[in-house]
């Protein structure tokens, strides 16, 4: 794994029944890489939470993942309404998600917090109305 | 317990038999909320849950949950069943409460250590 392999996933906004598939996607190919397990399940959860924060709150957007053998940087980015208070938001337990999101047993208000938890590094840039870049560092 | 053994002893009905039988059913698990049962499960967890969407499967499949456990008689939607036998995921089902079918599910894997 000497070069950057570079992957991008277009989100369908609202869409909850190919959620998830961007994250099977670069968990199969990380296996198959013969990246550590603890790696995978780590890169797995934090880009599903991404993932569906991305259906739940900004009708979708764009993940662009580079793999190198030093790293897997995760770049989900999206056109939705931003974060009003990312320090609110990073608090477990807390969620905006409407009840149509919750019925399905998401809303739990775990999503950021565990893609800080299952990340090494976490950066969030986000502008109201115009939308959120979160950037996911995870270490091999 | 190899989950195909699992599946011989239990009394569960099988949704979707799935694939990987080899792999080990190691301890129950349980929860309905999809974003800590993310972050909670051990790989190779029998999860007993009553959320039976396709985000459950989502969240089996990246977590290596050795199956989904339905619980409380709840069954998959036809988006779900469809995922299920397309990904070959292990899908039983229950007319038990969670915390009953979490038991049998301890039962039959410390029965299989006690022999």
């Amino acid at each position: 794994m000497s070069n950057t392999i570079t992957l991008t996933y277009t989100i369908s906004g609202d869409d909850f029944t190919r959620a998830g598939e961007a994250s099977s996607d670069v968990k199969k190919k990380l296996k198959q890489m013969g990246a550590k397990p603890e790696v995978v399940r780590k890169v797995a959860i934090s880009m599903y939470e991404g993932e569906i924060n991305m259906v739940i709150h900004a009708h979708g957007g764009e993940i662009t993942v580079h793999i190198s053998s030093q790293e897997v940087i995760i770049i989900l980015n999206d056109e939705g309404p931003g974060i009003v208070d990312v320090e609110l938001a990073m608090q477990a337990g807390y969620s905006t998600a409407p009840d149509n999101v919750r019925a399905l047993g998401f809303g739990a208000g775990m999503g950021l917090p565990n893609m800080k938890k299952y990340s090494d590094d976490m950066k969030i840039d986000t502008i109201l109305g115009e939308g959120t870049t979160v950037t996911l560092k995870i270490f091999m | 317990m190899t989950k195909q053994e699992f599946i011989r002893r239990c009394n569960f009905t099988v949704i979707n038999e799935g694939n990987n039988l080899n792999t080990e059913v190691k301890t129950p698990f349980c929860c309905d909320l999809l974003s800590i049962a993310m972050s909670k499960i051990p790989a190779g967890s029998a999860w007993v849950t009553v959320m039976g969407n396709i985000n459950t499967l989502a969240v089996a499949t990246l977590t290596e949950a050795a199956c989904v456990i339905l619980a409380e008689g709840i069954t998959l939607d036809a988006a779900a069943l469809s995922k299920a036998k397309s990904e070959a995921i292990t899908i039983l089902a229950t007319d038990l409460s969670i915390f009953e079918a979490a038991y049998e599910v301890y039962q039959i894997i410390h029965a299989s250590v006690d022999l």
